[in-house]
C-alpha cells in the first residue's frame, strides 16, 4: 500500500501511495488514515491525508522519525468498509450573481453554458481530501470536456459558498478565501459548522456529492 | 463580589490568547495553531505558577492597553517587549519582562511594543476565565474557533480573569532571547525540483523577512529560486516550518496558522529546535539557511528541549 516513507523535517513521516490520482489510490490513503487513527500511537499529533501521499505529523518530544517508522511497519492494517461513507447533496445556485466565471468557462472550453451546468450536475463526485481552509473539499473527477486550468491572476477573495472547478476537481469554498478556482455557483448550505463540535465537516474524505441545481429564489430562502 | 476583568482600552495589532496548540485535525483543515514562540509562552505560564499549557495572551509588534477592574492580579510579560504599568494615581513604571508585577484596580498595563522581535506574552496568575474549543484555548482567527468567537481581541472588550486569590507573590528571572545566526533546516521532499544553482542559491544567499508576514506564514524575498522540473506538485499536506516555494520563485516558511494543504514544491523544513526563534524575526531581517540532516536536527532539538526544561526548572 505504501510505496515509500520518508521523514519531512524532523517531526514528520511523509508516506507516498504513488503519482497517479484516483480513487484506488486515495482510497488506500484513507484506509491508511483511519487504521492509524484507529491505532493511536503515542506522539503522532496530526495525520494528513490527501490525494496520493499521508503526512503523519510527532511530537519530538515523545517520539522520533526511526521508532515511529517502526510502530507503523508493523500495524496490520485492516480494511475499513466504505458504511461510514455519505452520500450528500449540495444545492448550488448558477444565477449571475454567483456564477463568476461563465464568460471564461464558455470561451475556454467552447461549449454552452448550459451544457457546462448539464456536464457537471450530471455526475457524482468522490471526496478525495479536505483542507487547505477548514472543511474545504477536494472533489473529483469532472469530465474531460469541463476541465480547465486556475485563473491566471487567482482572486483575492473568493466569496463563501463558491463552488469551482479546476483540472479534473471541483471544491467548495467554505470561507471567504483568496483562491484561484473557476467559480460557476455557490452553495446556501453551511459546509464547515464548527457548532457540530463532533463532526464540523459536512463532507469527509471518501464521501461521495452530488451537486443540485437551485433557483435564486430557492437559494435565499434555503433554511437548514 | 463584582468577577475581576482587564478593560480593554487599545487591542494591539494581533492579540489572540494562544496555548500549546489543537492536534488531530489536519484532515479537516484546522491548523494547530497554539503559541508561535513556545518557550516564552512555557516560561509566562511558570513565572506566574499557572498549570503548564494554560493559556496566554500573544500579541505581536504592539500589545494591548488594558485596565484591571475589580480586583487585585498578578502578571507577566515574556519575550523581548517594551511596556509601562500605569498606577492608578498616574505613577508610570517601566516593566522588565519575566518578572511579576502585582496591579490594583484602576491600575493600567501599557504594552507598547515588542523591541526587533514579534511576539510577546501576557499572563495573569489564576488564568485567564475562557472554555477551550476542540480541547485547545487558541484563537485560529482564519476558521473562527477558539475562545472570543475565535476573533482576535478589540477594543471596548473585556478579558475576563478566573477568581484570584490575595496570595501574591514576587518571581523573576534573568533570560535573554538569544539571535539566531542561521536557520537549519532539512532538505524537502521536493529538493531535487531546484536547479544546482538554485540550492546554492537557498543554502548561501541572504534571504529578506517580507512585510507579508503572519501567523500564517513568513514571506521570503531575495534571489529567486529556479525550478527546473514543476512549479507544482499535486496538492498534499502541509506542516510548520515547511517551506514551499511557488512559481515566482520566492519561498515561505508555513507558520502556526498556515493552510493544511498546498501544492507547490517544498524545498526544505525549518527545524523544530529553530521555530521558536524564526518566528520572532520582524520584516527586514535578513535570514540565511544552513541544511543539517535528521540525526543532528534531533540532538539539536534534544538539547534545545533540555534548555526549555532547565529555564523551566529554574523558575
Amino acid at each position: 500500500m505504501i510505496k515509500n516513507i520518508t521523514n519531512l523535517g524532523d517531526a514528520a513521516l511523509y508516506c507516498d501511495f504513488g503519482d497517479k490520482v484516483n480513487k484506488e489510490i486515495n482510497s488506500n490513503v484513507i484506509n491508511c488514515f483511519k487504521n492509524l487513527q484507529k491505532a493511536k500511537i503515542k506522539g503522532i499529533t496530526n495525520i494528513s491525508p490527501s490525494y496520493n501521499k499521508l503526512i503523519i505529523s510527532f511530537n519530538l518530544a515523545e517520539i522520533n522519525y526511526q521508532s515511529l517508522k517502526e510502530k507503523i511497519l508493523k500495524i496490520k492494517f485492516e480494511n475499513f468498509d466504505y458504511e461510514i461513507s455519505e452520500k450528500i447533496e449540495i444545492p448550488v445556485c448558477c444565477d449571475e450573481e454567483f456564477n463568476l466565471d461563465s464568460k471564461r468557462l464558455t470561451s475556454k472550453l467552447n461549449i454552452s453554458e448550459e451544457e457546462i451546468f448539464k456536464i457537471f450536475f450530471d455526475k457524482d463526485y468522490y471526496c478525495y481530501m479536505t483542507g487547505f481552509i477548514a472543511g474545504m473539499p477536494f472533489l473529483g473527477d469532472i469530465e474531460e470536456s469541463i476541465r480547465l486550468k486556475r485563473l491566471e491572476t487567482p482572486r483575492v477573495k473568493v466569496p463563501k459558498g463558491a463552488v469551482g472547478i479546476t483540472e479534473q476537481f471541483c471544491n467548495i469554498y467554505t470561507f471567504e478565501s483568496p483562491g484561484g478556482w473557476n467559480i460557476l455557483g455557490n452553495t446556501p448550505l453551511k459546509i464547515f459548522d464548527k457548532s457540530k463540535k463532533k463532526n464540523p465537516s459536512l463532507i469527509k474524505p471518501g464521501d461521495t456529492v452530488k451537486f443540485f441545481k437551485i433557483s435564486k429564489k430557492e437559494y435565499l430562502n434555503w433554511n437548514e | 463580589m463584582n468577577k475581576p476583568y482587564f478593560e480593554i482600552i487599545r487591542a494591539g495589532i494581533n492579540s489572540t490568547y494562544q496555548d500549546n496548540g489543537r492536534n488531530a485535525l489536519y484532515h479537516i483543515g484546522i491548523p494547530y495553531s497554539g503559541a508561535m514562540d513556545k518557550r516564552n509562552f512555557l516560561i509566562s505560564n511558570k513565572l506566574v505558577k499557572n498549570e503548564k499549557f494554560s493559556a496566554a495572551i500573544e500579541f505581536a509588534y504592539q500589545g494591548p492597553l488594558l485596565k484591571l477592574k475589580n480586583s487585585k492580579a498578578n502578571f507577566v510579560i515574556t519575550g523581548d517587549v517594551n511596556f509601562n504599568i500605569i498606577r492608578k494615581n498616574s505613577n508610570i513604571e517601566n516593566g522588565n519582562c519575566y518578572e511579576t508585577y502585582t496591579l490594583d484596580p484602576e491600575d493600567q498595563i501599557d504594552i507598547i511594543s515588542t523591541n526587533r522581535s514579534v511576539y510577546g506574552y501576557f499572563n495573569v496568575q489564576g488564568g485567564f476565565d475562557i472554555d477551550p474549543f476542540w480541547n485547545s484555548y487558541s484563537i485560529n482567527t482564519k476558521a473562527k474557533v477558539g475562545p472570543n468567537n475565535g476573533e482576535k481581541f478589540s477594543i471596548d472588550q473585556k478579558i475576563f480573569l478566573k477568581e484570584t486569590t490575595n496570595n501574591f507573590f514576587k518571581k523573576k528571572i534573568n533570560y535573554i532571547n538569544s539571535k539566531i545566526e542561521y536557520i537549519r533546516v532539512i532538505e524537502g521532499t521536493n529538493y531535487n525540483y531546484f536547479s544546482k544553482e538554485a540550492k546554492n542559491i537557498f543554502l548561501s544567499k541572504d534571504f529578506k523577512v517580507s512585510k507579508l508576514s503572519d501567523r500564517m506564514g513568513m514571506r521570503l524575498e531575495g534571489p529567486k529560486l529556479k525550478n527546473i522540473v514543476d512549479t507544482n506538485i499535486r496538492s498534499e499536506g502541509l506542516i510548520k516550518g515547511v517551506i514551499q516555494v511557488p512559481a515566482d520563485g520566492n519561498p515561505i516558511i508555513m507558520l502556526s496558522d498556515h493552510g493544511t494543504i498546498g501544492g507547490y514544491p517544498k524545498i526544505a523544513v525549518v527545524i523544530t529546535a529553530d521555530y521558536d526563534k524564526l518566528v520572532q524575526l520582524p520584516p527586514g531581517t535578513k535570514i540565511k539557511f544552513k541544511s543539517i540532516n535528521l540525526k543532528e536536527a534531533e540532538n539539536i532539538y534534544n538539547l534545545y528541549n533540555l534548555e526549555t526544561e532547565n529555564i523551566l526548572n529554574q523558575i
